[in-house]
């Protein structure tokens, strides 16, 4: 139906994920601006405490689908049950986060829907006849395009994690509808174990200050300034694509198409070339700063403020000029 | 074991500063720019080739690309695949996913039997990442993407097949247990792919690509090319720089008094 906005909602262990209130808010908006409702689907085990997380987000109905079992693969059951529930009450728009899940759940669903999907977009939009306007990153990012599905419905979206903001809305009268989820005996997918990875100190997504190395740094030494600098700042450390490559920093670190997307108040690039593949991870960023010995890179053409030299001379230089000016201001 | 390995070719990356968009066509002018496998394609195949030499059987390309793609699909065999299937028709272009999803679907109930698919996560044109689990939706079976580790085998007593794979997920991973057939989309962290050797250049002269058209694969047109895409893309455009653009060139010194009031305006020391 016309306006009816559904946002596909994740959890683990009973916390909502991020994305998913990111996504709930942009729903919220195109809701409210076609004149329809919102609602969020929920698939997963005791999980009434959620739903209720999401009707005082601004929810107007959460479909939940309950399991039987609470280790099940989001596979073709789920792809089933979901594809049963849209059937039913055929909702205009579909969304959900390009996550580990939503990214393979989202096609799969479109293909048994026959429907179009777009992904990873990182702008929605009403154009005049009420379609929805998805806007996505190809080529890393070089191009943007944007995706229309005129005729088939529900019009589907992932979104990219981080490109949302979250706004929280009034607590609404929503409606938890609870429904149990067959799972069809013998499932031909199990999840054995879930494994978790060493998470660095401030995360990349949520820090305020970025200082970001590329190729330029050179060395694990120089790399070291980095770190420096970001413990003065409170920041986090990100990295292009070599530096990880050369074991300077860590995978998680990785910022860009096939990495992480950042969106702080200020960013610093050192010996950042400026490649798409980079820039579409930062471009949110309020304030760009970059540090590069060529004043021909493509980065300051991307900047807000560039410095051309040498980052082995300016970051000893900026490291000593911060800890100057907090001492001066603290009074010291 | 039978292994599809879905392969698509693309612009070369290290010429993408040379494309751009037609300023009335609002189409990319690719002109020139050279094509390759995918880059996570070849990791696809690079782990049916080690699956292959530990278990036997047989690794199969299949690709759906136009005709001038024959180069790419070579150097696929190249690296040591047995054979490949191309499709290709006029019909076939502007296929969306779910349209390019079907299409290889009905190539793969073609081709017949299969233990294994493995796609690329994702391409670095399109990138969507939607052919691998659609192609799984079509064909019935299941699919996991962000495949990070195939754990190994295991053959039961009745002739069946189990497959432990690592699927990447974003505070660490899942160990995941599924019956063949299935298809596996992966991720770089997987493997390295090998290097092309000149014996494998010249074996991959004698091997068969068979190309099949839409009558061959009996698809009717109405469901492929732009007709049978549901999304249609409305506008192509370069992401609008609004940044200041200020450049200095400065001592160090000056250049990090500047910076650091700079950070100072945002109330960020
Ligand atoms: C700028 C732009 C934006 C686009 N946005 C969308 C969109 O939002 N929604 C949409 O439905 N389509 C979109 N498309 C169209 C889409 O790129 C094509 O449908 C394409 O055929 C497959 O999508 P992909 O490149 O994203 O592949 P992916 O789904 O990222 O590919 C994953 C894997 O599937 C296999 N594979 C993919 N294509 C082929 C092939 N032709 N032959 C063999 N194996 C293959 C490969 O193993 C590959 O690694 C877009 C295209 C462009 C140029
Ligand atoms: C499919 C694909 C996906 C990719 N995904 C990503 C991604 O997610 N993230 C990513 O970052 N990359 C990614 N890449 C790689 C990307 O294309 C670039 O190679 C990479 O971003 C370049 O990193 P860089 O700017 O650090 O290095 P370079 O391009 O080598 O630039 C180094 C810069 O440092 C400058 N410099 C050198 N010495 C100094 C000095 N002493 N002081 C100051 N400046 C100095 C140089 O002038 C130069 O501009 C991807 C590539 C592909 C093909």
């Amino acid at each position: 139906m016309k306006g009816e906005v559904w946002v596909y909602a994740e959890s683990t262990e009973r916390v909502l994920h991020e994305v998913s209130l990111e996504i709930l808010s942009k729903g919220r908006e195109i809701a409210d601006s076609l004149g329809g409702s919102l609602s969020a689907v929920l698939v997963g085990r005791d999980l009434m405490d959620v739903a209720k997380e999401l009707v005082s987000f601004g929810t107007d109905q959460v479909y939940w689908l309950e399991p039987p079992d609470s280790n099940f693969y989001p596979g073709v059951h789920v792809v089933e049950a979901l594809t049963e529930l849209v059937k039913e009450h055929d909702p205009d728009i579909l969304l959900l986060g390009a996550t580990s899940v939503g990214a393979e759940l989202a096609p799969k669903l479109a293909a048994r829907l026959k429907t179009g999907l777009s992904a990873h977009c990182n702008d929605l939009k009403i154009d005049e006849q009420g379609h929805l306007l998805q806007v996505v990153p190809a080529f890393g990012g070089g191009v943007l395009a944007t995706i229309v599905c005129p005729e088939k419905r529900p019009q589907m979206a992932t979104i990219s994690p981080g490109v949302m903001k979250i706004r929280r809305n009034e607590s609404r009268n929503g409606k938890i509808l609870r429904r149990e989820m067959p799972l069809n005996g013998k499932s031909r997918v199990k999840v054995l174990d879930s494994v978790k990875e060493e998470r660095m100190e401030v995360s990349l997504e949520k820090a305020e200050i970025v200082i970001a190395g590329g190729w330029g740094v050179g060395n694990k030494e120089n790399w070291q300034m980095l770190e420096d600098l970001a413990k003065l700042l409170g920041g986090a450390v990100g990295a292009t694509r070599p530096p990880v490559d050369e074991g300077w920093a860590r995978e998680y670190q990785m910022i860009g198409q096939s990495g992480k997307t950042v969106r702080p108040t200020l960013y610093m690039g050192f010996g950042i070339s400026g490649m798409m593949h980079h820039m579409v991870g930062i471009q949110d960023s309020e304030f760009i700063i970059a540090v590069n010995t060529d004043p021909e890179a493509e980065i300051f053409k991307m900047c807000d403020f560039g410095v051309v030299g040498d980052l082995k001379e300016i970051l000893p230089c900026l490291i000593q000029e911060i800890k100057k000016g907090r001492s001066e201001r603290e009074g010291f | 074991m039978r292994i599809i390995v879905c392969v698509k070719p693309v612009p070369d990356p290290r010429h993408w500063n040379r494309m751009s968009l037609h300023p009335t066509l609002k189409v990319l002018v690719r002109e020139g720019i050279p094509n390759v496998v995918n880059p996570l394609d070849r990791h696809a195949l690079e782990e049916a080739l080690r699956i292959r030499e530990r278990y036997g059987g047989e690794v199969m390309i299949l690709s759906m690309a136009p005709l001038f793609s024959l180069s790419i699909l070579r150097e696929a065999l190249a690296m040591g695949a047995d054979r490949a299937v191309l499709l290709s028709d006029k019909a076939f272009a502007g296929s969306d996913t779910l349209a390019t999803s079907h299409i290889l679907s009905e190539a793969v109930k073609r081709i017949g039997p299969f233990d294994l698919i493995l796609c690329g996560n994702q391409t670095i044109d399109g990138w969507t990442g939607h052919v691998g689990p659609q192609l799984s939706e079509f064909l019935g079976i299941e699919g996991i993407s962000f495949v990070k580790m195939i754990e190994g085998f295991h053959f039961e007593e009745d002739g069946t097949a189990k497959a432990i794979v690592r699927k990447k997920t974003e505070g660490g991973y899942v160990r995941i247990e599924a019956r063949l057939p299935l298809l596996l989309s992966v991720v770089k962290e997987i493997n390295t792919p090998r290097y092309v050797t000149f014996s494998g250049i010249l074996e991959a002269e004698r091997k068969e690509i068979q190309v099949m058209s839409a009558s061959d694969l009996r698809i009717d047109p109405s469901q492929v090319g732009l007709a049978g895409s549901p999304t249609k893309m409305a506008d192509l455009f370069m992401p609008e720089v609004k940044r200041r653009r200020e450049v200095v060139q400065e001592k160090p010194e000056m250049a990090s008094k500047l910076i650091f009031e700079k950070i100072r305006q945002r109330g960020l020391i």
